[in-house]
């Protein structure tokens, strides 16, 4: 066994390529998603339950159409979230048929939390109408609760690739004696873990700020975008701060438990003492760096709070054992760029803190609005930062010296796969394109209703309903509705 | 234990048959509900129906793929390589049938609707075709461990008519579940017209089990012995007398319980197939003990399926209640913008 490892160590199959395109093409477009599965429903239980208590119509206006947006959202995640499922049997059968029954708990945990959490959002969107309001609100206080499960699940599985342990290798290198609970509390789960939640709060909470920040510049300075910013906005300043420390944590416990991924991500070559930190900057395959800011030191402080610390260097390890000098350029600026944003939205915080203490009040000016415009972007930027980081990181591993990707690669041929990436790039493309038309279509729908009220101020329902009539009641649609709408809503009725 | 687990996965499968197959089956008659005009109330129908359930029907798919690789990580392996085009094309019919349901409702051009539609439409048809014949593939013993992906895998009779026979079966539940919707929503000329498609889709299924007998008789000999005695044959005798139980129902116009017959002759058709495929997970070369991980994750799988049991079950029991009494309903425009109108002065 241990020979032909070393045999599949120098050839690359053909297929190997498509396979790791098509998983990184259809694993980041997922990501972006995750964000809004996991905490958007909090952020709207938030708005909720704050406008249940102070009975304010302007906050359940706001947590209604976060929860139809939701609606669309959860949808199309939970589609891009069963191809990845399908993806590990298609592109990675090596993996799940050797390490399946060691790490694949963790996904048992996540299928029943996304289950539960599929329900519970059902009832939720579909609860508005009917159900009393605190009945609808407390049937839905479990959301966040099984977004957490699941997002355990799916960090379990992660950090046991990164770190795997419980289990011991027989002669031939199959797994035995597996231990489940050493699997799923691997060394880097808790760093991973919290670090991954905290994100998900934040860019959730910046997204959605985000997009009431640009009403506000673009002179919408009403209750509702004042709320619709504050809330959100609020819940993610608050965890900026904790995300730094967190990810800070995280780093070390990747320095310590994946020195090859920390060596990785901060391009040190050498092992050394006294290591330079690089911001950005350039690996290259003979061990040089060019281009980047060079601090003397910072490097082996950061990891160790002293400039002696040593810190493992790329080339410990066999050249075939370590990420090439490109894949560690990629996660070094991945990493860096991670870091970079996380450090700005830091002073954004204090920029928002310092105003409320101050002045009891959000920041007036200008910039801070188009920054926190930005702030939503920028997060989805490091969620997709983070992931390649550790995945690219910890290259030529899938799980982390155990199995390399190459011999968890598919047999099918590099032919099909290729197709297979074609096909699905023009699919996803057309999905999330759909998906993001559809989102800002309600905007619109939504902007010109609400400044169609603040004009009239009369009693719009009963005209701007109409176009969409069919929708507002589903059983007075064959009677009631019908006569007045004609060909206008047509779609709307059979939508 | 092993022994249990693979049940488990008999039922998981069971129940994204049932609750995933009424899906399927709603867009299969969406596909066949003609123009835009001419099908407007039928697709008004399924839509609401779908909407509130479908995401959780779906998510039975994602628990079946976890407990086989969990639960038998070799089997896993070996049917994601044999059968890899077949599976890769209901990978890309699930994308195309969530994001066309998904996207359909809240869009508003009726071209757009007609595209959303067809995409909905159409890979409701293909996704269930191709499950059912990587099924067919497995009961006929065209998997083993090391085949490598090949036409010859899914493209036999067993697995063509397991795939046909699949999506026969969907459009029947999906059909005699429409019925009762219909009814539900009050909206009686649909009763009638899904009524003639339960009972057409029933005549397809049975036309096909006849075409089936002998063609699978050399192909898939192991489970057509097994169908045909023993457990296996008993329920299947009871599949088929829930089957006609359901036809009579619905032939005879009472629908309270035609669901629930109907859901219940899918079911044990599943479950008769379990029972044919003993000891085997893939017949006739790899047992359920042989492809079984290791004792101590499939002890956690258990623990872990009886949580998410104690769980999930209230929950989905909630929804499904909800639904049936009409208390779930979608958000309108009405609630999303008009509700602008009281706080408009602020």
């Amino acid at each position: 066994m241990l020979s032909t490892v070393a045999l599949l160590a120098d050839s690359t199959p053909a297929q190997l390529l498509p396979a790791r395109e098509l998983m990184a093409f259809t694993l980041a477009s997922h990501i972006l998603l995750v964000p809004f599965g996991v905490a958007l429903p909090f952020i709207t239980l938030l708005m909720h339950h704050r406008a249940l208590r102070r009975n304010d119509p302007v906050g359940l206006l706001l947590a209604r159409r976060w929860s139809a947006v939701m609606a669309v959202q959860f949808a199309i995640g939970i589609i891009t979230g069963t191809v990845l499922s399908f993806e590990f049997g298609l592109l990675w059968p090596g993996m799940m048929g050797r390490w399946g029954d060691v790490f694949g708990l963790g996904f048992g945990v996540e299928a029943w939390a996304f289950f539960l959490e599929a329900v519970l959002i059902a009832i939720y969107l579909y609860g508005w109408r009917r159900l009393k309001p605190w009945t609808h609100f407390w049937l839905a206080v479990p959301l966040p609760l099984a977004a957490l499960m699941g997002a355990f699940g799916i960090i379990a599985a992660n950090s046991w690739m990164n770190t795997p342990q419980g289990f011991s290798l027989d002669a031939q290198g199959k797994p035995i004696h597996v231990d489940v609970r050493q699997a799923i509390f691997t060394p880097m789960f808790g760093p991973e873990y919290w670090h991954f939640v905290v994100a998900m709060l934040l860019t959730a909470g910046y997204v959605v700020a985000g997009v009431y920040a640009v009403g506000w510049l673009r002179g919408r300075r009403d209750r509702y975008h004042r709320l619709g910013f504050t809330v959100p906005f609020t819940v993610a300043a608050i965890l900026t701060p904790v995300q730094f420390m967190l990810g800070d944590s995280a780093a070390r416990a990747v320095f310590h438990k994946q020195p090859i991924k920390f060596a990785a991500t901060e391009i040190v070559w050498k092992t050394d003492t006294h290591v330079p930190e690089y911001m950005f900057g350039r690996l290259h395959p003979d061990g040089t760096i060019s281009g980047g800011i060079k601090i003397p030191q910072l490097d082996s402080i950061l990891a160790g709070f002293k400039p002696s610390t040593q810190v493992t260097g790329l080339t410990s390890v066999p050249a075939s054992d370590r990420p090439t000098a490109t894949q560690a350029t990629i996660a070094h600026w991945a990493f860096d760029i991670m870091v970079t944003i996380g450090s700005l939205l830091i002073l954004l915080a204090l920029w928002y803190a310092w105003s409320w203490w101050r002045h009891r009040d959000n920041p007036g000016s200008r910039w801070f609005y188009r920054c926190a415009a930005l702030a939503g972007v920028a997060c989805l930027l490091t969620v997709e930062c983070g992931w390649i980081t550790t995945e690219v990181g910890r290259q030529p591993w899938i799980v982390y010296q155990h199995m390399r990707v190459s011999e968890a690669v598919t047999d099918t041929g590099a032919g099909a796969l290729w197709a297979m990436l074609g096909i699905v790039i023009v699919v996803y493309v057309a999905v999330f394109g759909a998906f993001l038309a559809v989102v800002l279509k309600m905007r619109t729908r939504w902007r010109i209703a609400d400044e169609g009220a603040a004009a009239a101020r009369a009693e719009p329902p009963p005209e701007t309903d109409t176009p969409y009539g069919p929708r507002s009641e589903p059983e007075p649609t064959a009677t009631g509705a019908a006569p007045d709408g004609g060909s206008g809503h047509t779609s709307g009725g059979a939508s | 234990m092993a022994e249990f687990i693979a049940w488990v996965l008999v039922v998981a499968i069971a129940a994204y048959a049932c609750a995933g197959g009424t899906d399927y089956g709603a867009g299969f008659w969406d596909l066949l509900a003609g123009g835009a005009e001419r099908g407007k109330r039928p697709r008004w129908l399924i839509d609401h129906a779908m909407a509130p359930v479908w995401e959780a029907n779906n998510v039975w798919l994602i628990f079946v793929l976890v407990i086989m690789w969990t639960g038998f990580p070799t089997m896993f392996q070996a049917v994601f390589s044999a059968m890899w085009l077949p599976l890769a094309l209901a990978a890309v019919g699930l994308v195309l049938r969530g994001a066309g349901f998904a996207l359909r409702k809240p869009t508003r051009r009726l071209a757009q609707q007609r595209i959303y539609g067809a995409m909905f439409a159409v890979s409701s048809l293909v996704t269930p075709f191709f499950l059912g014949a990587v099924l067919g593939g497995i009961a006929s013993g065209h998997v083993e461990v090391g085949t490598t992906a090949s036409a010859g895998a899914w493209a036999n009779g067993t697995s063509v008519l397991t795939g046909l026979l699949a999506v026969a079966a969907t459009a029947f539940l999906g059909a005699v579940f429409l019925c009762s919707d219909a009814l539900r929503f009050g909206a009686a000329d649909l009763v009638d017209y899904f009524r003639l498609r339960a009972l057409l889709a029933f005549a397809a299924v049975v036309v096909l089990a006849l075409i089936a007998l002998p063609v699978t008789h050399d192909d898939a000999r192991y489970v057509w012995d097994g169908l045909t005695g023993g457990m296996g044959l008993l329920l299947i005798v009871l599949a088929a007398v829930c089957g006609l139980a359901t036809v009579l129902l619905v032939w005879r116009r009472t629908y309270g319980w035609s669901r629930y017959t109907s859901v219940a002759s899918v079911a044990l058709v599943v479950g008769a197939w379990g029972f044919a495929q003993r000891p085997y997970l893939l017949p006739t070369t790899l047992t359920v003990t042989e492809a079984a991980g290791a004792p101590h994750t499939l002890r956690w799988l258990m623990i872990v399926t009886a949580i998410a049991i104690v769980l999930v079950g209230p929950a989905l029991v909630l929804l499904y209640r909800l639904d049936t009494m009409g208390e779930l309903e979608e958000l309108t425009d009405a609630d999303t913008r008009a509700a602008r109108a009281p706080g408009g002065d602020l």
